[in-house]
C-alpha cells in the first residue's frame, strides 16, 4: 500500500494555517498596501508622466493597476513560498521535527505534505489577492466569458502552483540546514531582491541593462508573471506604451520551465531532509 | 543473544571530528529493568542515547534493540521504541489530543487504537481535563507527562528519556518518577540517561556510570555503595582513647577518627558486615558502648569514587533547558 501519511503532515500544516489567521492576514496585507499605495499612486503618475501611447487598432490597452497587479500576485507567492521554509528551521529548533525524523515515517513525506500545503495556500492567496485587485479596479479578464474566467483562473493556479514548490522546496533546504532565524532571514532576503527586481513584476525588463535583461529571461518569477498576464490579460495587449504579445508557445516554454525548476528544487530539498542531523 | 536481554550494546564508538564523545562502550538493558546511564553534562550520555534512537547514525559498534540489529533494521528498531527527548519537543499550536493522534498517525496506527490509547494515556498522566488544551497552556511538568503519553502512544518494548526531569521542581520530579515506575510496572522496559544522583538512585534498578565517553562500572545503586565500602560508623563509648587503640588495625576498619563524643570508623567494605564485630569486640574489653550511627555513602560519593571528581548537581543544570 502507498505510503499516505503525508496527508497526516499536509493537514497538520493546514490546521494550523486556519487557526491562527495571522500568516492568512499577513500575507495579504503586503499586496494589498502594494496594490493599494504603490499601484494607485503610479497609475496616477503613469498617465501624467507618460499619455498612454497610441492604441493600436483591435488591441487592448492596458492601465498601469491592471499591468502590475498580475506582478503583485506573482510576488506574494514568491514572498509567501520563500520565508515558507522557516517552520521547518523553528520545527527542528523548538517544535516536533525530533518526533518526525525518529519515527518510521519515511522522511521524504515531509516535503510532499509540506509542499501540498505550500499549494493550497499559495491558490488561496492568489486568488485573493486577484479579487482584491479587481475591487480596485485591475481590468482582468476584459470581456471573458464565465467558463473562459474559469479556465484562466485555473491556469494562473497552476502557474503558481509550480511556481510554490520550487520556491517553498529552496526554502525548506535552506532552513533545514540553518541553525539560526537570523541566518535564515538574511538568506532568504539575500535571494528575494534580485528576483523581484530583475522581473517585470512592475516594469517591462525592456528598460533594464542588457545582462540584467538576460538575467530576467531565466528568473521563474518572471515566467510566472508571464502566465498569469497571459491568463488575466490577453496575449495581445499594450501598458504603459509598449506592445505585449504572448504567444501560445511562449506560455508553453514558460510552463515547461517552471515545471523543470520546481522539479529540480523539489529534488534538492528530497536529498536535504534524507541527509540532515537531528539531534 | 539472550531473550531476557532487549538492549545489546558491544563496542559502541562515536566521534565528532577529533573529539571522541562515545569511546567503546559496552552494556545490555534487561528487559522489564529501568536501566540509567548516570554522568554530567558532556559525559557522552546524549551522542549515545541519540544513536540508540536512529538519531544519529552508528558509526562503530554493534547495537541491537528488540532483536533489529539496528545498523540493518532501523526502521525495525523506530517501530518498537518510544523516545521523550531532552528538551521540549511539541508542537505549541497543537491540542494535548492532536499532539498524541499526530504521533499515532506517524506511526500508522489505526484510528479506533489511536482513539482508545489516547484516552488510557491521558488518564494515566492525568491530563483527561486538559485534552483540548493547546501545548503552549501546559506548565512544564504537564508538558512532560505529554511527552511521556506520546513516547507510550505505540506500546513500545523500551522507553527512552533523556535527562527526563531537567528543569523541572522538586516535587513535579517525584511526580514524573511515581508516572514512570508506574509505566514500568506494566512492562516497559525503560532507559534513560540523567545527571541527577537521586533520579538515578531513586528510579533505576541498575546504572551505568559514564565519564568521558566511558562506561566506569555498571550495577544495582546498592551494589554500588556497597562495593565502595567507606561506610561510615559513629560510636559514643564511655571511653575513646582505649576504643581508639582496640580498634587500629581491625579488619576492615581504614582509618579512626575522633569526633564529639565518640569516634568514627571508615570501613573498606560493607560496613554493617562489620560492625557486629566492633561492638562484640569493644564490650568483651569492657568498653560501654552508648551511640551506633551507620551512614551509607550516597551516589554522590560513589561518583566521586569512581570518576575522582565531583558530578556538579542541581541548580546549574536547571538553566540548560532554556539556554539550549
Amino acid at each position: 500500500m502507498a505510503d499516505l501519511r503525508f496527508l497526516y503532515i499536509y493537514k497538520r500544516d493546514m490546521t494550523r494555517y486556519f487557526r491562527f489567521k495571522t500568516q492568512l492576514l499577513s500575507s495579504l496585507l503586503m499586496p494589498a498596501l502594494w496594490l493599494a499605495f504603490f499601484g494607485m499612486a503610479m497609475t496616477g503618475n503613469f498617465e501624467r508622466i507618460m499619455p498612454a501611447g497610441d492604441a493600436i487598432a483591435g488591441v487592448p490597452q492596458i492601465d498601469y493597476l491592471t499591468f502590475m497587479c498580475a506582478g503583485i500576485i506573482a510576488v506574494t507567492i514568491l514572498f509567501t513560498n520563500i520565508y515558507g521554509g522557516f517552520f521547518f528551521l523553528f520545527d527542528k529548533n523548538w517544535g516536533i521535527l525530533r518526533e518526525i525524523v525518529a519515527s518510521p515515517m519515511p522522511r521524504k513525506n515531509l516535503i510532499l505534505g509540506f509542499c501540498m500545503s505550500g499549494i493550497t495556500k499559495s491558490c488561496i492567496q492568489a486568488t485573493i489577492v486577484l479579487i482584491f485587485g479587481i475591487l480596485l479596479g485591475v481590468s482582468f479578464f476584459g470581456g471573458y466569458s464565465l467558463l473562459r474566467i474559469i479556465l484562466s483562473v485555473a491556469g494562473i493556479l497552476s502557474f503558481v502552483s509550480l511556481f510554490a514548490i520550487a520556491f517553498l522546496c529552496i526554502s525548506a533546504s535552506i532552513g533545514l540546514r540553518m541553525e539560526s532565524a537570523e541566518g535564515f532571514q538574511g538568506v532568504t532576503t539575500l535571494l528575494t531582491m534580485p528576483l523581484f527586481f530583475m522581473s517585470n513584476a512592475l516594469y517591462p525588463t525592456n528598460g533594464l541593462h542588457g545582462l540584467l535583461q538576460t538575467a530576467s529571461a531565466f528568473n521563474p518569477l518572471t515566467h510566472l508573471i508571464n502566465g498569469i498576464r497571459y491568463f488575466a490579460i490577453g496575449n495581445d495587449f499594450t501598458a504603459i506604451g509598449l506592445h505585449f504579445i504572448y504567444s501560445t508557445g511562449d506560455i508553453l516554454i514558460s510552463f515547461v520551465y517552471l515545471a523543470i525548476f520546481a522539479l529540480l528544487m523539489f529534488a534538492v530539498a528530497f536529498k536535504t531532509v534524507e541527509s540532515i542531523v537531528v539531534t | 543473544m539472550p531473550d531476557d536481554n532487549i538492549i545489546e550494546v558491544k563496542g559502541l564508538s562515536h566521534s565528532y571530528g577529533d573529539f571522541e564523545a562515545v569511546r567503546h562502550i559496552t552494556f545490555s538493558v534487561r528487559r522489564g529493568e529501568i536501566f540509567s546511564f548516570l554522568g554530567p553534562n558532556g559525559a557522552g550520555k546524549s551522542t549515545a542515547i541519540n544513536i540508540l534512537i536512529t538519531l544519529l547514525k552508528i558509526q562503530k559498534g554493534d547495537i541491537i534493540i528488540s532483536g533489529y540489529e539496528l545498523s540493518k533494521e532501523p526502521q525495525g528498531v523506530r517501530e518498537s521504541i518510544g523516545i521523550v527527548f531532552q528538551e521540549i519537543t511539541l508542537d505549541r499550536d497543537m491540542t494535548v489530543e492532536e499532539t498524541l493522534q499526530f504521533h499515532g498517525r506517524l506511526y500508522s496506527m489505526k484510528t479506533e487504537e489511536i482513539k482508545s490509547r489516547t484516552d488510557e494515556l491521558l488518564e494515566l498522566v492525568e491530563l483527561n481535563d486538559k485534552r483540548d488544551k493547546y501545548t503552549k497552556e501546559l506548565s512544564g511538568g504537564m508538558k512532560r507527562r505529554l511527552e511521556i503519553a506520546r513516547g507510550l502512544m505505540t506500546r513500545p518494548e523500551v522507553l527512552f528519556l533523556d535527562e527526563p526531569t531537567i528543569g523541572l521542581d522538586p516535587q513535579t520530579r517525584r511526580k514524573t518518577w511515581e508516572y514512570l515506575r508506574n509505566v514500568n510496572r506494566e512492562g516497559t522496559t525503560i532507559f534513560l540517561t540523567t545527571h541527577y544522583m537521586d533520579e538515578a538512585d531513586i528510579l533505576s534498578d541498575r546504572i551505568s556510570i559514564i565519564d568521558h565517553g566511558k562506561i566506569i562500572i555498571t550495577g544495582t545503586p546498592q551494589e554500588l555503595k556497597n562495593n565502595l565500602g567507606n561506610d561510615l560508623i559513629y560510636l559514643q563509648t564511655s571511653d575513646i582513647k582505649n576504643s581508639e587503640r582496640i580498634l587500629t588495625g581491625f579488619p576492615g576498619v581504614k582509618d579512626i577518627r575522633e569526633k564529639n563524643k565518640g569516634i568514627v570508623l571508615t570501613t573498606d567494605r560493607d560496613g554493617t558486615r562489620i560492625l557486629p564485630e566492633v561492638v562484640k569486640t569493644l564490650e568483651d574489653n569492657g568498653i560501654l558502648i552508648e551511640a551506633v550511627n551507620l551512614k551509607k555513602p550516597s551516589m554522590d560519593n560513589v561518583f566521586m569514587h569512581y570518576t575522582g571528581r565531583e558530578l556538579r548537581d542541581g541548580t546549574d543544570s536547571n538553566n540548560r533547558r532554556e539556554q539550549q
